[in-house]
């Protein structure tokens, strides 16, 4: 069993346009590895919607990605406003994105869904005015 | 891959060892080896970038010479439409076909006469049930190749259908046979006139299962002069041209998309845009879009490495030269149900995992910590001074390589410069 590998980001809150940024320079790193490219696809996903929440409502954060032979961990970690109802927040379409934000074609609601739908298992921990950290895990199968 | 031929070349004594290649092309696929170019055939996607940006014109394009067609007896050129591009006061496609016919070839058939047909033929495609959205053009060989070594997630979007180029190739064949029953099949020769090197890699590596039905592809450069010579004002030219707008435009980016007769499309053109947008699809980004058109060159096949005009000015000479044509005169039978198996592909040629490190992932991620530890102890100023492209490039040819010594010039002169600041 060889070290799980860790692939650290620093996602940038100020510029709307960069974001995304880690998604794809993490899927360069993980095809090097030969990962599957489903693993890969699902990934990318769920980290650049991830990524983009981050820019959204927290003005940025961290991203961690730790590979191992078998499961790839995402970690996402904020020091935004935190999320006041994880429930409603999960839900398809509801968005406290700004109308700013919706101008710029984001905010439909559907960033936690798919990070969900598109990762293994999820787990999200929050706290209003200190940040939000969620880890995601997909497989290797 | 061991066996794909590539048709760009180096020419080692005209190279000087700078870094211009190293750093424009996309797959890093260069090296510098001991003062001169080198480059790694199994990431070449023959863009041509390298010899776009050589200023010792040590990149070459190895097309076929004109010399080669000799060896059939009927002889058919096969003009891309960016040919018609090329040349200045010039108001009628057949000064140019009447010209290739003065040059020594028999018959004319025109690539946009195909694309018209391939046209009409991807519009029904894009109605048929499960067809991937956004469906990416297959015309571009290049861009097909970088599909397949880098984007391989995204190969079930792309369209299977030939590009004009080989539609056009089966089509004159069919037509030489019928007018001149006489002929042998190893007696008809088909040349492409081509803009670019990668049509000339894709005839002669053919494309997975797909054999090439061209003969030969000659450089539009090695055929300008000759055709300039011989293209005269003439009262009993010809008319040979069968081709309207649609089919005229697929040289330009954008031409390919307007003939879909489909507002949701997006056309991108030049290598890195290109990649921009394959990355966009990846994230699953582009899902209002039906079709993709991708050109490698910028602005499309006009900017093609073997052209001699400037793409903005061929793509104006493009406009006015169709203007006064019909969108299109090319169409199947109106009772035709399915796309017929001449204008189809099979599967896609096998994927050769271009970066993958090693087949093992344990392997893999053993590299991989490797190259993170190395790269943080080069300089990151991706100078090229190593000869690879980048930092990132050097710690990963390194581990490849298993070198375990770093021998990047900046580190090794900052060393030296120390031990001498601490007075050796």
């Amino acid at each position: 069993m060889s070290e799980p590998l860790v692939f650290h980001y620093e996602v940038d809150g100020s510029d709307f346009t960069s974001a995304g940024t880690a998604s794809v320079a993490v899927k360069k790193s993980l095809r090097q590895l030969g990962l599957p490219s489903e693993v890969i696809r699902k990934l990318s996903i769920a980290m650049y919607e991830g990524e983009i929440n981050m820019v959204i409502h927290a003005s940025g954060g961290t991203a961690d990605v730790i590979v191992t032979e078998d499961y790839v961990d995402i970690v996402l970690a904020d020091q935004g406003p935190g999320i006041e109802d994880v429930d409603k927040a999960m839900q398809e379409g509801y968005s406290t994105a700004t109308a700013e934000i919706h101008s710029l074609g984001f905010g439909a609601g559907m960033g936690l869904p798919n990070m969900k739908r598109y990762s293994d298992e999820m787990s999200i921990e929050t706290e209003l005015g200190v940040g939000t950290t969620i880890r995601m895990r997909i497989f290797m199968k | 891959m061991d066996s794909y031929e590539h048709s760009v070349l180096l020419d080692r004594k005209k190279c000087t060892g700078c870094t211009n290649c190293l750093h424009h092309c996309p797959t890093e696929a260069i090296r510098i080896i001991d003062g001169h170019a080198v480059i790694n055939q199994d990431r070449c996607i023959d863009c041509g970038e390298c010899i776009r940006i050589c200023a010792n014109n040590a990149k070459r394009a190895e097309t076929d010479s004109l010399e080669v067609m000799k060896r059939f007896r009927y002889k058919i050129a096969l003009p891309a439409p960016s040919l018609y591009g090329q040349f200045n006061n010039m108001d009628d496609v057949d000064y140019i076909l009447n010209g290739l016919k003065k040059i020594g070839f028999d018959d004319v058939f025109e690539v946009a006469k195909a694309a018209e047909l391939v046209s009409a033929y991807t519009r029904k495609y894009l109605k048929a049930d499960g067809v991937a959205k956004p469906l990416i053009s297959s015309a571009c060989p290049a861009v097909l190749r970088l599909i397949s070594l880098v984007y391989p997630s995204l190969e079930d979007h792309v369209l299977h259908m030939l590009p004009p180029m080989e539609v056009a190739a089966d089509w004159a064949r069919m037509k030489a046979k019928e007018e001149h029953p006489e002929l042998a099949d190893e007696e008809i020769g088909i040349c492409f006139i081509s803009p670019c090197p990668s049509k000339m890699s894709y005839v002669h590596n053919n494309f997975g299962e797909y054999k090439s039905k061209v003969d030969a592809v000659v450089a539009i450069s090695d055929v300008y002069f000759r055709l300039l010579d011989v293209m005269k004002r003439d009262e009993n030219m010809e008319t040979l041209s069968e081709t309207g707008m649609n089919g005229i435009m697929w040289a330009s980016s954008g031409g390919e998309s307007t003939a879909i007769l489909n507002e949701d499309y997006l056309a991108a053109d030049g290598i890195d845009n290109v990649r921009k947008v394959l990355e966009e699809i990846e994230n699953g980004n582009i899902q209002h879009v039906r079709f993709v058109e991708l050109n490698a060159c910028p602005g499309g096949c006009v900017g093609g490495v073997l052209t001699v005009q400037n793409p903005f000015i061929a793509k104006s000479r493009l406009r006015s030269i169709s203007r006064c044509l019909p969108i299109a005169v090319n169409f199947p039978d109106k009772d035709e149900q399915y796309i017929p198996d001449n204008f189809l592909f099979g599967e896609m040629p096998a994927y050769v995992p271009m970066s993958r490190l090693s087949s093992n992932i344990g392997e893999s991620m053993r590299m991989m910590a490797d190259i993170q530890r190395i790269r943080k102890a080069l300089p990151g100023i991706d100078c090229g001074a190593c000869g690879a492209p980048n930092c990132r490039a050097h710690a990963e040819d390194m581990v490849r390589a298993g070198i375990k010594e770093i021998s990047c010039p900046i580190l090794i002169a900052r060393r030296e410069e120390k031990q001498e600041n601490e007075g050796f």
